[in-house]
């Protein structure tokens, strides 16, 4: 019988495992800092090289022809917002819509069916979304434009907004509900005024983040909003994005361009950190409880 | 459930000598028939109200209904318009199109192997170098990291997944791509030439590039899928394996990774989703040459990328048409690849009561 001293937990381990330990725990921690690292190297090149670009010109000037020094991306700025404006009217209100429908509704087979849709749209490349509203908006349409753009992002915002939706409802206490049927309230006034009134931190902080998703998004644009180097206001003409001018300046062959192109992509950054970046306050605040 | 009858299976006998004779329901016949009996009390409640309060209630599931049929619709006529546009390519070439090395607008030959190539080798480049970094950090934050750190890495982490593609893009041409020229593809050619993977001109642009840039994409996928996996495995597991005498990593190896293994196969899975049709980092570096090279130094050209690049300049009905066939290709692969990962991730993580988000 061996003695109780030697199998109790007090025994030494031996080298193999404690180098074994050392080893993993060590890989772990390299493995951390590789992920911290180009992170934090793109954030110091997007403002080493950014920060000189930007000035008064470039936030109030249209681009000048290639080789021309000056001109700026006031125009890109306003047509982003306009994208993203149209976007958030789609996608807003349909992901909300079917987010009530899965956590309300939808505890059946169809609403497993959406459930796996919004999952599946929310797998398929950007630049096929673009494909299709291409052929579906833009080729009847006869125009490359704001509109048709903002569609393809706000296709995209759709299943983010209906799963952030679904949950933070299911997390309403169901007890809620009954009290305000209780009190004869029905349904619809319920289900807007008290579950979703309940959920909105939730509900708002999934609408921002499908919201600094699609902000940056470049794919879809390119056969939709196509871009433009003047300024444009009107939803059926092609539009500029700040996203689409980043990637004509990026590739193109002109140093004052390159510039630019930094400068452009730091304010994308800026508004979309800003976006999730709010987000994270609202939430750490306990604004979100449960969630 | 006073009735003598059991009205769920009323012709069962056996389950009736079991039964005392008041028919006392069982605990779990008692908790699974609660929701139902509140929602016919409901409905009564409802049905007693004036006709007018339920039209606007009627209104309102209408409403709800249609938007969640409109997701539904948005899918379908996706496929339907990518089918469409796409026939008279696939009525030209039909299979051969997939296995056709000639793209040749000029000519009217479409083949897009060189396309499908770059883009399964980028991507198998990116989770070769996403999947341990992204298992490692996912580690590190559940199992090792200090309280403070954790909040802040996963922040981190997070943010690298909100950082624009197009972005990424331009710091892999401005950034990455001299770094690869100047020194890390001179040190991999000395070092490891010899395998083939690693020779000919060095541009900085190419496959190399696109994969380290993909890579760097699909960690906070990865890791964000890993980590809640991670969370959902039961304290107890590593409790027990802790008992035992193992060390830290013994502990995670056995206790944690062992029972997270399909979960982490899921996480992988919607990365790889997500690398297939990674599309604007990946045009800006990959150097767009169609052609099917070993060495990871040369151009190539991804399916998503030559989307990209030519639908616009696409001339002739073919020409657009043969684009739309690699769109509805890239379609389905992807559609195929996240039902898998859903379905993996699904089956560990379905039931945990500490899911956490992002």
């Amino acid at each position: 019988m061996p003695d109780p001293v030697h199998i109790s937990g007090t025994q030494e381990v031996g080298w193999f495992r404690r180098a074994a330990d050392y080893l993993a725990t060590g890989f772990v921690a390299l493995a951390a800092v590789l992920v911290i690292v180009p992170l934090l190297a793109i954030f110091a090149y997007l403002v080493l090289k950014g920060v000189g670009s930007i000035n008064i010109s470039f936030l109030t000037q249209t681009p000048k022809p290639p080789g021309e020094a000056g001109g700026g991306m006031a125009n890109a700025i306003v047509g982003t917002g306009l994208i993203l404006a149209v976007s958030s009217l789609i996608g807003v209100p349909l992901g909300i819509g079917s987010g009530i429908y899965l956590a309300e509704y939808g505890r059946n087979r169809f609403g497993d069916l959406v459930r796996f849709t919004a999952d599946v749209l929310n797998g398929v490349p950007s630049i096929v979304i673009g494909i299709a509203v291409y052929s579906l908006v833009v080729i009847p349409q006869k125009h490359f434009s704001a509109f048709s753009g903002g569609v393809a992002l706000g296709i995209m915002m759709i299943p983010t907004v209906a799963r952030a939706t679904e949950e933070m409802l299911l997390m309403v206490p169901n007890v809620v509900r009954e009290a305000a049927y209780g009190l004869g309230i029905p349904k619809w006034r319920t289900t807007l005024s008290i579950s979703l009134r309940t959920a909105s931190a939730g509900v708002i902080t999934g609408c921002m983040l499908a919201f600094a998703r699609v902000a940056g998004e470049t794919a879809p644009l390119l056969f939709t909003a196509f871009g433009n180097q003047f300024w444009n206001l009107k939803l059926n003409q092609p539009t500029a994005a700040l996203s689409l001018q980043v990637f004509t300046y990026a590739i193109s062959p002109y140093d004052d361009w390159h510039k630019q192109a930094w400068a452009g992509a730091l304010i994308l950054i800026v508004l979309i950190v800003g976006a999730v970046a709010a987000v994270r306050i609202t939430t750490s605040r306990g604004m979100m409880k449960g969630a | 459930m006073s009735d003598s009858v059991d009205p769920m299976n009323p012709t069962e006998p056996l389950g009736q000598l079991q039964k005392p004779a008041t028919a006392i329901p069982s605990m779990a016949q008692v908790s699974r028939e609660r929701k139902p009996a509140a929602s016919t009390v409901l409905q009564k409640i409802r049905a007693s109200h004036p006709r007018a309060s339920r039209i606007p209630d009627a209104v309102f599931a209408v409403i709800i209904l249609l938007s969640a049929i409109s997701v539904f619709a948005i899918v379908v006529l996706v496929a339907w318009e990518l089918i469409d546009k796409s026939r008279m390519s696939l009525h030209q070439f039909g299979i051969s199109f997939f296995y056709g090395h000639d793209w040749d607008p000029v000519a009217g030959s479409f083949g897009a192997m060189p396309f499908i190539y770059g883009t399964l080798v980028s991507s198998f480049l990116a989770l070769l170098l996403a999947v341990p970094a992204s298992v490692g950090v996912a580690v590190y934050i559940t199992e090792m990291c200090p309280q403070r750190l954790r909040a802040i890495i996963s922040f981190l982490v997070e943010l690298l997944a909100a950082i624009p593609s197009v972005i990424y893009g331009l710091w892999g041409i401005f950034v990455l791509a001299p770094l690869l020229r100047e020194y890390v593809e001179p040190f991999l050619a000395r070092t490891l030439g010899w395998t083939g993977f690693f020779s000919g001109p060095m541009y900085g642009l190419g496959m190399l590039a696109a994969g380290i840039i993909m890579a760097i994409m699909v960690v906070p996928i990865i890791a964000s899928i890993t980590r809640e996996v991670l969370t959902a495995v039961p304290q107890n597991q590593r409790e027990a394996v802790l008992a035992l005498g193992a060390t830290r990593w013994e502990m995670i190896r056995m206790g944690v990774l062992r029972n997270a293994r399909i979960g982490i196969v899921g996480g992988i899975i919607l990365g790889l989703g997500r690398a297939l049709g990674e599309t604007m980092a990946v045009t800006m570096v990959i150097g767009n040459r169609p052609e099917v090279a070993k060495s990871l130094f040369a151009p190539g050209y991804t399916m998503a990328s030559v989307i990209a690049n030519e639908f616009t300049e696409a001339t002739g009905d073919l020409y657009l048409s043969a684009l739309v066939e690699i769109g509805l290709a890239l379609f389905l692969v992807t559609l195929i690849v996240n039902a898998l990962a859903r379905l993996l991730v699904w089956s560990i993580t379905r039931g945990s009561p500490g899911r956490s988000h992002a």
